[in-house]
């Protein structure tokens, strides 16, 4: 009599999971697109101060990184508590900074040379001597185009 | 010849694909970096006195000591009250003769301005905080901004990074970010 008519015992079709590694591609391709790996394992830690009038490093390949602050515990016996700089995925010491950024400048096409940005990652209480000495060995080096990270307040 | 071919089975495909999609979701830091954008002054064997020959009424005194206190202008200064100060001294609306000097300069758009001789230094103590140190950048970083926003607002009726880059390059004359930084000092 009525048009819907309770089916009794028919058994749901399973749903159909052809479609399913297209939708796993889609977000796949998503990931690879915004996606930067992980340029270093940190060794020491870092909490960026806060600031407001932020600019965004654009190019990440013409970005060069130097890490300040604690070591991380497990590093804590051997370089103690002071802060310390990290390049690459070591401590080095001011007098290294030099040759890390004429490697780094080696590294990149001569066109590039000119827009090279130095990105310091500083934790917010590390004191300022030592990152005085790193501006004046930067100073040196002439990589006098710094930026200084900071997460938004 | 009429033979067709096996189909290839596409139900581990989405096994796969799982997978790169986890290793992609591992590595993955989805911050953009960003900060504070400085240049610093290039490096000269004799460090000359620039102090010399520049008036003190010219000059925007910041220090920050081992406590992270500010002494602007030899006044105790909260680091809220900083903005409001630069932007006084970098504007001087009133032509005040304790502010600084301005000279006229010929800008396209503008025509013939008035642009300030004042300069920003900014010193800071060895044991000062790198925390406190930036919150100081910021501060005088967002007064020229400020101003040169304000500037883009009543001339073009746009603001400042929405100007083409003539435009931005004449305000950038009028208002110029001179902040300049001594080394610290050795002593205690």
């Amino acid at each position: 009599m009525s048009k819907f008519r309770k089916s009794g015992n028919k058994e749901l079709p399973p749903i159909s999971t052809a479609s399913l590694p297209d939708i796993v591609f889609m977000l796949l391709f998503f990931f690879m697109v915004t996606t930067t790996m992980r340029e270093v394992t940190l060794n020491v830690k870092i909490k960026l101060p806060t600031a407001t009038e932020l600019s965004k490093l654009e190019k990440k390949s013409l970005v060069s990184y130097i890490y300040i602050g604690e070591p991380l515990k497990q590093w804590q016996t051997k370089y103690g508590v002071a802060p310390r700089i990290q390049l690459d995925d070591q401590f080095a010491n001011v007098s290294d900074i030099g040759n890390f950024v004429i490697a780094e400048r080696e590294a990149r096409d001569e066109a590039e040379r000119p827009m090279m940005i130095t990105s310091l990652k500083v934790d917010e209480n590390t004191k300022m001597g030592i990152v005085a000495d790193v501006k004046q060995e930067l100073r040196k080096a002439a990589a006098l185009h710094i930026n200084y990270s900071s997460r938004k307040k | 010849m009429s033979r067709k071919m096996p189909e290839v089975p596409a139900a581990s495909l989405a096994d796969i694909a799982f997978m790169l999609l986890i290793f992609f979701l591992v590595t993955t830091t989805m911050d953009v970096d960003s900060g504070l954008e400085r240049r610093l002054p290039q490096w000269a064997e004799e460090q000359l006195d620039e102090e010399v020959d520049v008036k003190e009424r010219n000059v925007f005194v910041v220090l920050v000591n081992r406590n992270n206190d500010l002494l602007v202008e030899n006044e105790w200064t909260n680091i809220s009250e900083l903005r409001e100060k630069a932007k006084e001294f970098m504007a001087n609306p009133a032509d005040d003769v304790n502010l600084p000097e301005k000279e006229p300069k010929e800008i396209p758009f503008f025509g013939e301005v008035m642009v300030t001789k004042g300069v920003i230094s900014l010193s800071n103590d060895l044991n000062t905080k790198y925390g406190t140190y930036i919150a100081v950048q910021n501060e005088l970083v967002a007064a020229i901004n400020e101003l040169r926003d304000e500037l883009a607002k009543s001339k073009f009726q746009k603001p400042y990074n929405e100007l083409e880059t003539e435009q931005q390059d004449a305000i950038r004359d009028i208002y110029p970010s001179r902040i300049s930084e001594a080394e610290p000092k050795k002593r205690n």
